[in-house]
């Protein structure tokens, strides 16, 4: 686990709402290796979705690096990260962000048609376990399938990055357990270097690494020894 | 099929209703201006083609009797290619089976060659045998409204001598496409028919032998008339020529081209109505789900969609409406134009419609649009494209409320929440609420531009009928008589009054400016017949001076006051300078009035009348009609009641479908208007609405807040409407105006109010449409939702 993926220097963004400065990420230095599952962890408001959405090109640092691979995103035009989105990245959201007018396996083509090496909708679904709930609209499903779709919509490219904001925020424990397996089931299987946001203390417990956040401020880096299972993972 | 192209055909399947209203105002565009510019190419092809291959002549004239000996002299003249010397003269005819005369205007039928111009078609029979001077051919609309069958007959009085004639052909020929008798105001073909005879018979019976009295000239192709009309006036000049014209004055193709200006007209003002209304729609429902697909925005580009590709996704929802659109206003503007163009065949009497809509007048159509609606979209596709993806994945923050001094007055007038909810909403987006408006007017507007003609043709017959020409009928001459004949008139079966009037033909200039009329004169104090003023006050003319009605001296540019010159073509052909002492108000025609015995001193005649005004006890209107049939010289009686219902008759036909068009337009507006601004705010409302059924409110105190805020819109968008609606309403009748005939601005209130009325019902049927799906609403699921 030597090889690094991503790596922040001094990462700060500030929101400026005209009288005050807001700052989400205050100097954030983080290295995240190949293949490594971690988890961001901390308060609402501290700095953990704001890293996430600057580590996938969805949004730019006010100051400071950030390096995937050999490339450095800090500056990157609008259409260069469209392209890093797009062939390295697979997001996961707390709502799961399905398109309500397209079935699971359409919500799956949405990326398949653009990626540049993705594997077929209807693998990524089984893969999720909902081979057979695929021609099925997000209304027809449940919240823990939906966000499997929503997984297996991230993972149909063949990301090399795994992004992953509250997966399991909006679900009960048990769905949530599940969507949690799924996760270390791709971490495993295809080695995607995974980062999952939550506030939930529990879900850490599953991850190589796991950074305390705090004020937009790493407070806290630990390493997992021993890993559990998601099905060890109660809340 | 891409998976996003799928979401594209779900979304724009999902907004059916919502696109189906707007693609229906696009579709009246699309329509309007598909049938305006295809009935105005087809009209103007047919009239193209069916001039040239019935040769119809490039400048016309009349004279009083001219040796055929001229003919050389005519056909000499630089640029002019061909002639056709005719006998012409009106003739008192007397139909079996009818009691009322018809006036017939005869023609002379050249007996060895066929005609070199103004060649009639043959629509039925043969043409007549010179040798047989009873036969004749006549207009095929005559012999229909009439029931004339090959063989039958008819008498006419011509010039005193009564003469059965045999119909054995019906011709149309391209000199009368517009058929309209002598004094008449719209054609009647049971009253007024074109009688081809024999050439001889016609000269023997209008003592024209070796003569002519009617000139047809066609000029070389890219020359100009002017020079032509000069020189044949010269040579007519000691003929009794009453000035030769081309065909821009040729009353048939006078016609024919304000009907063709109108079409233009038409297509130039209110398509572009229609485009702007659909693409502000189409702004106001993309604004929207661009709204609602905030997250799914965010999600397509987290997942790697461009900008460009976003943008072009949401465009292709607006195309795919301008799609439909384009396609219902394709189909209704070819059928509407297909059957508008025969019936327009029908009025006009052409022989055959060459109905062609071009394919660039639908390429124009659709793309003219695609593009509104595209220009309508892209301000919040680019919004779309342009959405920070990590911004986009939030939910939107709350709209901006502030105090205002509004919110002060509200709350001193101690309005309820709801009521402070529907100003806020108003206020907070004032530009939308403005436009919704604005396009609510415009249906106001639609009604009020088609129902003020109603006013107008009213204001027009009330004029020229009740309160100008109050006369029953006119009685007219072939050439003008002793006024002392007046005395027989009054002694004519039923006649109880009668009065003279004389008409003389003449061109009236002021500077470069110049105008052919008939200049009118009558004795002062005349109550039958008379000129008017603004106030509808009568004018007398006093010695010395000539009454010009507006339109003339606008178009002379003259006051009251200056003097214009006025070259006679009847009698000595003198010309006089004249002071305009008054300018008379009329909307039909353009005319001059002159004192009576002034003319008759200008003349150096004992006092003469073209025409007798008289009026009629109606009792005895049969027994006028038999004794008037042997009076020789009598060329035709005009009844003014029948010609003021033909008038009205006509035009109220062409006025109702008018009225249903503009009307459904209106509707179909407001709909498309108020439909998706209803849904636009229910989807933006649902939660708070939900929330307001959660804390007790009724399903009514609910949609109070949503029918009345668009209904308040609808009240707003009135005023809005009544001054749009004025000012097309204006233009219209500066646009429909032309020598033959004015159409006055008349706005009545009851006008405007019948506009808001149909708009103002059309707004809250719809409204009620969507209140519907608001009682339907799912409370717990509308709360569930995330924003």
């Amino acid at each position: 686990m030597s090889e690094v993926v991503f790596k922040t220097q001094g990462v700060t963004k500030v929101y400026d709402t005209g009288d005050v400065k807001v700052y989400a990420l205050d100097g954030v230095d983080l290295e995240l290796y190949k293949g490594e599952l971690t988890v961001l962890l901390g308060p609402s408001g501290s700095g953990k979705s704001t890293l996430l959405n600057i580590l996938g090109g969805l949004d730019h640092a006010t100051d400071g690096r950030v390096w995937f691979e050999d490339t450095e995103l800090t500056n990157m035009s609008d259409r260069g990260l469209t392209k890093y989105r797009r062939d390295h990245v697979g997001f996961v959201f707390q709502f799961y962000n399905l398109v309500p007018s397209l079935t699971a396996r359409e919500n799956v083509q949405l990326v398949t048609d653009v990626a540049p090496d993705p594997m077929p909708a209807a693998e990524a679904l089984e893969l999720v376990g909902l081979g057979k709930r695929m021609d099925h609209f997000p209304s027809e499903m449940s919240g823990g399938e939906q966000q499997r779709v929503a997984i297996a919509r991230a993972i149909a490219k063949r990301p090399q990055i795994l992004l992953c904001d509250e997966p399991t925020g909006a679900l009960d424990s048990s769905t949530g357990v599940q969507v949690l397996e799924v996760l270390r089931d791709i971490n495993d299987r295809f080695g995607t270097t995974t980062v999952v946001i939550t506030h939930n203390a529990d879900i850490q417990r599953m991850a190589h690494r796991v950074f305390f956040f705090q004020d937009g401020k790493i407070s806290e880096t630990r390493v997992n020894d021993e890993r559990l299972s998601p099905s060890q993972i109660v809340w | 099929m891409q998976a996003i192209d799928r979401k594209l055909l779900r979304d724009f399947k999902r907004l059916w209703m919502q696109a189906l209203a707007i693609a229906m105002v696009l579709a009246c565009g699309v329509a309007i201006l598909l049938t305006a510019v295809g009935l105005y190419d087809s009209l103007s092809e047919t009239r193209a083609a069916y001039y040239e291959r019935n040769r119809f002549a490039d400048v016309f004239a009349h004279a009083t009797r001219a040796p055929l000996s001229v003919l050389p002299e005519i056909s000499q003249i630089d640029g002019v290619l061909s002639h056709e010397a005719r006998i012409t003269g009106d003739a008192i005819l007397d139909i079996p089976g009818r009691t009322r005369t018809a006036v017939g205007q005869i023609l002379s039928y050249p007996e060895t060659d066929d005609p070199v111009l103004n060649v009639p078609m043959l629509v039925q029979g043969r043409f007549p045998d010179p040798g047989t001077p009873s036969e004749v051919v006549v207009n095929a609309p005559f012999a229909e409204a009439n029931g004339f069958a090959l063989g039958d007959t008819f008498d006419a009085n011509l010039k005193g001598q009564k003469r059965t004639l045999t119909i054995v052909g019906t011709a149309l020929s391209p000199e009368f496409v517009y058929t309209i008798g002598p004094g008449a105001m719209m054609p009647d073909d049971t009253a007024f028919g074109i009688i081809w005879m024999p050439e001889r018979t016609a000269a023997a019976a209008f003592d024209m032998t070796g003569a002519f009295n009617d000139l047809s000239v066609s000029v070389a192709v890219g020359m100009p008339t002017e020079p032509v009309i000069d020189a044949i006036d010269d040579v007519l000049e000691n003929y009794g020529g009453l000035g030769a014209y081309d065909r821009k004055t040729h009353q048939s193709d006078a016609f024919l081209d304000a009907e063709l200006n109108q079409l233009k007209g038409m297509a130039a003002v209110l398509p572009p109505i229609f485009f702007a209304i659909s693409g502000f729609l189409v702004s106001m429902v993309m604004g929207r789900i661009i709204a609602l697909e905030r997250s799914e925005i965010g999600l397509l580009k987290a997942i790697g969609y461009s900008n460009f590709e976003i943008c072009l996704h949401y465009l292709m929802l607006a195309g795919l409406i301008a799609l439909v659109g384009v396609l219902l206003g394709w189909g209704a503007g070819t059928w509407l134009a297909r059957s508008t163009a025969s019936q327009y065949a029908e009025f006009f009497n052409f022989p055959y419609v060459i109905f062609n809509v071009s394919y660039w007048v639908y390429a124009v159509a659709g793309l003219a649009g695609l593009a509104t609606t595209s220009l309508g979209a892209a301000h919040s596709a680019l919004q779309a494209a342009r959405l920070a993806p990590a911004i986009a994945m939030q939910p939107p923050a709350p709209p901006r409320f502030r105090r205002s001094f509004v919110d002060d007055v509200m709350m001193r007038l101690r309005l309820t929440q709801p009521t402070i909810m529907i100003l806020r909403s108003l206020l907070r987006w004032p530009l939308r609420s403005l436009l919704t408006s604005v396009g609510l007017g415009m249906a106001v507007a639609s009604v009020i531009a088609s129902l003020f003609i109603n006013d107008s043709l009213d204001e027009i017959v009330d004029l020229a009928f009740f309160q100008s020409n109050r006369q029953d009928a006119m009685l007219l001459f072939a050439d003008d008589i002793p006024e002392t004949a007046l005395e027989d008139i009054r002694n004519l079966p039923g006649v109880l009054q009668a009065e003279s009037q004389q008409f003389h033909a003449a061109i009236l200039r002021s500077g470069h400016r110049s105008k052919r009329v008939a200049i009118e004169a009558r004795r002062p104090g005349t109550d039958l017949s008379r000129a008017l003023d603004v106030n509808q006050k009568p004018l007398t003319v006093p010695p010395g001076g000539i009454l010009l009605s507006e339109r003339l001296a606008a178009r002379l540019d003259v006051q009251p006051g200056e003097t214009v010159q006025v070259e006679f073509l009847t009698g000595r052909r003198e010309t006089f300078e004249v002071k305009v002492t008054d300018l008379a108000e009329q909307h039909l025609g353009l005319g001059a009035y002159m004192d009576f015995e002034y003319i008759n001193q200008l003349f150096r005649q004992a006092p003469r009348l073209s025409t007798a005004n008289v009026t009629l006890d109606t009792l005895q209107i049969d027994a006028l009609h038999q004794a008037i049939k042997d009076i020789p010289l009598l060329t035709g009686i005009i009844e003014m009641n029948v010609n003021r219902r033909s008038f009205q008759e006509t035009i109220e036909e062409n006025i109702v479908v008018m009225n249903t068009i503009y009307i459904a337009i209106a509707i179909l507006i407001t709909v498309g208007v108020t439909y998706n601004a209803a849904r636009i705010q229910l989807s933006e409302r649902a939660r708070e609405l939900a929330s307001l059924r959660i804390l007790g409110f009724g399903k009514g105190e609910v949609s109070y807040i949503l029918v009345g805020e668009l209904m308040l819109i609808a009240l707003i968008a009135q005023p809005i409407g009544w001054v749009a609606g004025a000012w097309i309403a204006q233009a219209m009748s500066s646009a429909f105006t032309s020598d033959l005939y004015a159409i006055p601005l008349v706005l009545k209130p009851a006008t405007f109010a019948v506009a808001s009325l149909i708009v103002l019902s059309a707004a809250f049927a719809s409204a009620m449409l969507v209140r519907r799906r608001l009682d339907r609403l799912n409370l717990v699921a509308v709360m569930k939702t995330r924003e």
